[in-house]
């Protein structure tokens, strides 16, 4: 494959999309999906076979408000269409080329008007298992350019001068993680992306793989190159089927044009990638737990250094990146560093893609630059909290962070801004919470989550996080005391000082961010006994009292 | 040194074939421990001593080590799944949406605890960690597909179906 052959096949897709008028855009995510996306895009294939209008039905990824779903998009005006059913295809057909179907048209231009779009911009553009869909919107072609164009230290250059910082959650620059990993000495070297999703709450690393797996692919081929590595993983959920059949489709695909394999476009540069499932295993996000699960063992972390990038997988030097990292490295490639460079805030660039969801109107993925107010994404993309209900909290970074009150939401996000408010980025879950949630409850639920998924290896964490459940149980039921909550506060700084890996160093963030920002609800539980929420169960006091 | 040869299959099952070619593929190297439990678990439903028994022989991987893995992974499960399952995912944004309620009526309607098979075998109620349709919360996979914004009434009609079947 050489870059003129890359340009002859995005010509000839464009070509072929040339030949219709309409392009009728299905989004066939779980979200659409799970209510008759399905159904919904059968119907429309055989209403456009007898219109006489020349139409293309397309399946699509994600589009972003999943609330809405399911969803259909008209180009080429960007007609949106929400809550879609089969019944509705005849009527979306019969008005292309007049007035849109008014029951059924949305706008959401507040949604999307804020929203900046680098790993999403194929999102809901392209058929996520045709690599010419693609290849079409520029795919590749960093890739391609980077080989015949460009050094490795080019690249890691480049890629430094963006300012991206791993989007996994830590925010380690990316940039300086290549660069040690080719300094790394060693023939052989290992690219792996950690699609191992863990965060209850986030799927966007799903949707990306889902519904632009090639970019991801692209990603890891261009890093390979920087760094010197001939052989990837991508090591996926084993919760996340579809993504897994359409990584494999696409690397089939990528294969099959000569874009992964022995001497890509006629250079002396090889990759191949290989898909590595997971075992439902939290902490195997964790890189050197994740390791230890490609090789085939328990997912356990060991301490470090040595980092991966000097001794990683069967002790070679190993890149390994989220799964978003990978796939914002096409576009910077294309566009050059300082372009990201110029999105986001002073020390967090470029953008973020988050999945909205909880107590909001507009659940969903959105891609916003750094620096955003969290108002803004809450109260203008995300459309506020619905059913006259107030806002109290947003979760972010999953286990590993925190909630974040009323108070707090004009703070611009950022890697560093959520770390001083005892959150984290973390890869980008973001859960709504309003006055029906209890904000003890909540941490009890994480806590309890990190209790269950602690590996076991260290003291801290399988014994620190087993007794902060116990007393926020106690608490939660009724039977806690002001003593319980001292102790609570002692066992957080034990479990956050002393465990090995990040779980249990983050473990203990849900609770003290909930004790910093809402501690009144752990005193009313305590020494009120009331709940004002209503969801804790209050029932055990009149037993013991 | 001897040369090693793989255990025999375990019976005439041509599941096993299936089971043996992911080891093949993988020239029957130790890191292909937890794909081939995941060609076990997907052909056979679950994995009982015999597969874990087998699969450790042909790897040479240490019979500890080999239920150590498959212990370690939630994914894994060493009971047979009933004829139907329900999975309500418990991730943050189902939690928030009332997923333990969901929890709380299939157990009380079918009278076990999550990640238990009623007796006879019909249904069997299993709790996901998230599923990744966390905008459609509170979700369930009923036999693998996704609900959306379920109620505790769907759950119960679903449960009726399935247990009156």
């Amino acid at each position: 494959m050489t870059i003129e052959e890359l340009e002859q096949i995005a010509k000839a897709a464009q070509q072929e999309h040339g030949k219709y008028d309409y392009e009728v855009n299905v989004c066939m995510d779980l979200a659409c999906a799970s209510q008759g996306a399905g159904a919904l895009k059968d119907a429309l294939e055989t209403a456009v076979q007898s219109c006489g209008k020349r139409v293309c039905v397309r399946r699509t990824g994600c589009m972003g408000p999943c609330s809405h779903g399911p969803l259909v998009r008209v180009d080429p005006e960007e007609t949106l269409y929400s809550k879609v059913n089969a019944k509705n295809a005849e009527a979306i057909v019969s008005s292309l080329g007049g007035a849109p179907v008014q029951e059924i048209e949305c706008d959401l231009s507040d949604h999307f008007d804020r929203q900046v779009r680098v790993v999403l911009e194929n999102a809901g553009y392209i058929d996520p298992e045709k690599i010419e869909d693609y290849i079409a919107r520029d795919g590749y072609k960093a890739l391609l350019t980077v080989l015949t164009e460009m050094t490795p230290n080019g690249v890691i250059h480049r890629v430094t001068e963006s300012g991206l910082r791993g989007r996994g959650g830590s925010g380690y620059p990316t940039g300086l993680k290549w660069g040690t990993v080719a300094k790394a000495i060693g023939d052989l070297k290992y690219v792996v992306c950690n699609g191992d999703e863990g965060d209850p709450g986030a799927f966007m690393d799903r949707s990306v793989m889902e519904g632009d797996p090639h970019r991801v692919i692209e990603g890891m081929a261009i890093a390979a190159y920087a760094v010197g590595a001939s052989k990837g993983f991508i090591y996926v959920r084993a919760e996340y089927p579809v993504a897994v059949s359409r990584l494999t489709t696409a690397l089939r695909d990528a294969r099959r044009l000569g874009l992964l394999g022995n001497g890509i476009c006629n250079t002396a540069f090889n990759f191949d990638v290989e898909i590595r499932l997971g075992g439902g295993a939290f902490v195997c996000g964790e890189e050197t737990a994740l390791i230890a699960s490609i090789e085939g063992k328990r997912g356990t972390p060991r301490p470090r250094p040595p980092y991966p990038a000097a001794s990683g997988l069967w002790g070679k030097p190993t890149l390994i990146n989220n799964v978003e990292t990978f796939a914002n490295i096409p576009p910077i490639v294309r566009n050059g560093g300082k372009w990201f460079f110029n999105m986001g805030s002073e020390r967090s660039k470029g953008t973020k893609v988050f999945a909205l969801t909880g107590r909001i109107a507009n659940t969903g993925l959105i891609e916003v630059p750094l620096g955003i107010k969290l108002r803004e994404i809450i109260e203008v993309i995300g459309g506020g909290v619905p059913g006259g209900h107030t806002f109290k909290a947003v979760q972010t970074g999953g286990p590993s962070g925190g909630c974040i009150p009323a108070e707090m939401l004009d703070v611009g996000v950022s890697y560093d801004a959520l770390l001083k408010m005892g959150s984290i980025m973390g890869s980008g879950g973001m859960i709504v919470m309003d006055d029906t949630s209890c904000m003890v409850n909540v941490a009890r639920f994480f806590v309890e989550f990190c209790m269950t998924e602690s590996c076991g290896k260290c003291i801290p964490c399988r014994a620190g996080t087993a007794q902060m459940y116990t007393l926020l149980s106690r608490i939660c039921t009724g039977v806690g005391t002001m003593d319980d909550l001292e102790l609570l506060e002692e066992l957080c700084s034990t479990v956050k000082e002393a465990s090995l890996c990040g779980l249990g160093q983050t473990a203990p963030n849900p609770v003290l961010s909930t004790l910093k920002y809402f501690r009144n609800e752990y005193t009313e539980h305590i020494l009120d006994k009331r709940c004002r929420a209503g969801v804790c169960n209050m029932a055990a006091l009149e037993v013991t009292v | 040194m001897a040369v090693f040869t793989p255990p025999p299959l375990p019976s005439e099952d041509k599941r096993w074939k299936i089971v043996n070619g992911t080891m093949r593929k993988n020239g029957f190297a130790r890191y292909a421990l937890i794909e081939t439990l995941h060609t076990v678990q997907s052909s056979f439903g679950y994995l009982d001593d015999e597969a874990i028994r087998f699969v450790a022989q042909s790897l040479r991987v240490p019979l500890s080590q080999a239920y150590g893995v498959v212990t370690f992974y939630h994914y894994f499960t060493l009971k047979p799944p009933g004829k139907h399952t329900v999975t309500v995912c418990a991730g943050t944004a189902c939690y928030i949406k009332g997923a333990d309620k969901l929890i709380g009526a299939a157990e009380k309607k079918l009278c076990i605890k999550q990640g238990q098979t009623t007796a006879d075998g019909q249904v069997s109620l299993m709790v996901a960690r998230c599923v990744g349709a966390c905008s459609r919360a509170p979700v369930a996979l009923c036999d693998g597909e996704v609900v959306g914004e379920m109620t505790q009434n769907q759950m119960l009609e679903h449960l009726e179906r399935w247990t009156t079947e």
